[in-house]
């Protein structure tokens, strides 16, 4: 097969699968096409939509590859497909992020660090197929422990788990004594 | 002349407490406790005013606050670790407070990505073919018809002579074919003529089944070209089904 024959079928392909693509799951589709040049392709297609700024972008998400939307266009398509995407709330969130870093993680784990009950917001998070009870925990109780879905990858638009934002670091813990009391004015040492 | 309050929606005490030092302009580390207990008091307040449920959370917090500005109002309180308590409650208020902004700043950086179905989209999914888990086809008429041949030539061509006449109506198959598929979801085709001995009775079940299709009361369908022929009771096999009883009932009437 000619380079450019496979970089059509590949297009072809990307273009009605449902989610993002392993190489492996696109190697095979192919029959015979050896990895190095479906990827060579696959950076080649990208590198086209980015290059002549299409409506349609080549990502890497959740482990493969996918057609997605120009996020400069993000208006138009909202308009053009109606409905209100749902939209994540702020505890919603801060419990994702926490389960995402901290993943295995129980539930009384999550309360401890955001402070509150996340009761009915680890609900909201299973049912959106974001997290996912992956073990339980070897304590009392048994508690479930909570990990991420390659849905939340999709979400958020990450290739894998280690390419999460770099959570800053606690550095400032370690700092000890802390002095009476204390005007704020003076005091403006952000960290 | 109006007053303006601003109240934001705090999503727990380390919420608020960490608005609050922010407002102060001051560091975790090094929290004015007085001046900020009187603030998140204060809060806590106003929260109640406007009839917001204030959590156990919340006050817990409160105590907490209360507790720690107490222990720095002693002489001296702070200077050694307090054996009975075992962990300093400011030190620990402050490892939470930076622990939680963490994953709060965390939250707001995965907010800032390309959020599907908010800045990116993907194709939708193409609607799923009606039939249900496995992809069926749509059986045509050739391939009925096909299948019918196939069940005639079934039958042993030896019989020289019918001697009795049935009585079998379309409409009593009809029946005995909707009782089947309340009992079972899925019949084969195949299955159906699995008791028929005469030429007479396939006929008549295979009408039976064709005005069931008419009346949508089942769907024919077919997982592959040339592959089992499965019937399913439709969506609407119940208001299909009370029609056709309702007529046999008639028919019966007329009859007697």
């Amino acid at each position: 097969m000619e380079r450019d024959e496979i970089k059509s079928i590949i297009e072809s392909l990307l273009f009605v699968a449902d989610g993002p693509q392993t190489l492996q799951r696109i190697g095979e589709a192919l029959d015979q096409a050896d990895r190095q040049t479906i990827q060579g392709v696959l950076a080649e297609l990208q590198a086209e939509y980015e290059g002549q700024n299409r409506g349609v972008r080549l990502v890497e998400v959740a482990g493969g590859y996918q057609l997605r939307t120009a996020k400069a266009n993000a208006d138009w398509v909202k308009k053009f497909l109606g409905g209100r995407p749902a939209r994540m709330g702020k505890a919603t969130l801060e419990t994702l992020a926490i389960v995402a870093y901290r993943q295995p993680i129980t539930k009384a784990e999550v309360e401890a660090i955001r402070g509150v009950d996340v009761d009915g917001v680890i609900t909201t998070l299973l049912e959106r197929n974001l997290i996912r009870a992956v073990a339980r925990k070897d304590v009392p109780g048994r508690p479930f422990l909570y990990g991420t879905t390659p849905e939340f990858l999709q979400l958020f638009n990450l290739k894998d788990l280690s390419h999460l934002p770099t959570l800053k670091e606690m550095e400032e813990i370690s700092l000890p004594e802390i002095p009476g009391e204390v005007f704020p004015v003076d005091h403006l040492d952000e960290s | 002349m109006s007053t303006r309050v601003q109240l934001e929606i705090f999503e727990g005490p380390l919420d608020l407490l960490l608005h609050l030092i922010k407002k102060n302009e001051v560091s975790i580390t090094d929290i004015p406790i007085a001046t900020i207990t009187e603030q998140y008091l204060a809060t806590l307040d106003l929260m109640q005013t406007f009839n917001l449920d204030v959590a156990g959370e919340f006050l817990v917090m409160a105590a907490t606050l209360i507790h720690i500005k107490s222990r720095e109002l002693l002489p001296g309180g702070d200077e050694e670790p307090d054996e009975e308590e075992g962990v300093d409650p400011r030190a620990e208020l402050v490892r939470r407070l930076l622990e939680y902004q963490r994953y709060k700043e965390a939250a707001a950086e995965l907010e800032q990505r390309e959020v599907l179905t908010r800045d990116v989209f993907v194709r939708a999914s193409p609607p799923v073919e009606e039939a249900g888990p496995r992809e069926f086809r749509e059986v045509s008429v050739f391939e009925l018809l096909g299948a019918l041949k196939r069940v005639i030539d079934r039958l042993p061509k030896d019989i020289a002579h019918e001697v009795t006449l049935e009585k079998i109506t379309v409409r009593e198959k009809m029946t005995m074919l909707l009782d089947q598929l309340r009992h079972q979801s899925r019949v084969l085709f195949e299955s159906l003529f699995a008791e028929v001995k005469s030429r007479l009775e396939i006929v008549v079940t295979f009408l039976a089944m064709l005005e069931l299709v008419k009346v949508r009361a089942i769907r024919i369908s077919q997982d592959q070209p040339g592959g089992e022929i499965v019937i399913e009771a439709a969506a609407g096999m119940e208001e299909a089904a009370e029609l056709v009883v309702l007529d046999e009932a008639e028919e019966k009437q007329d009859g007697a």
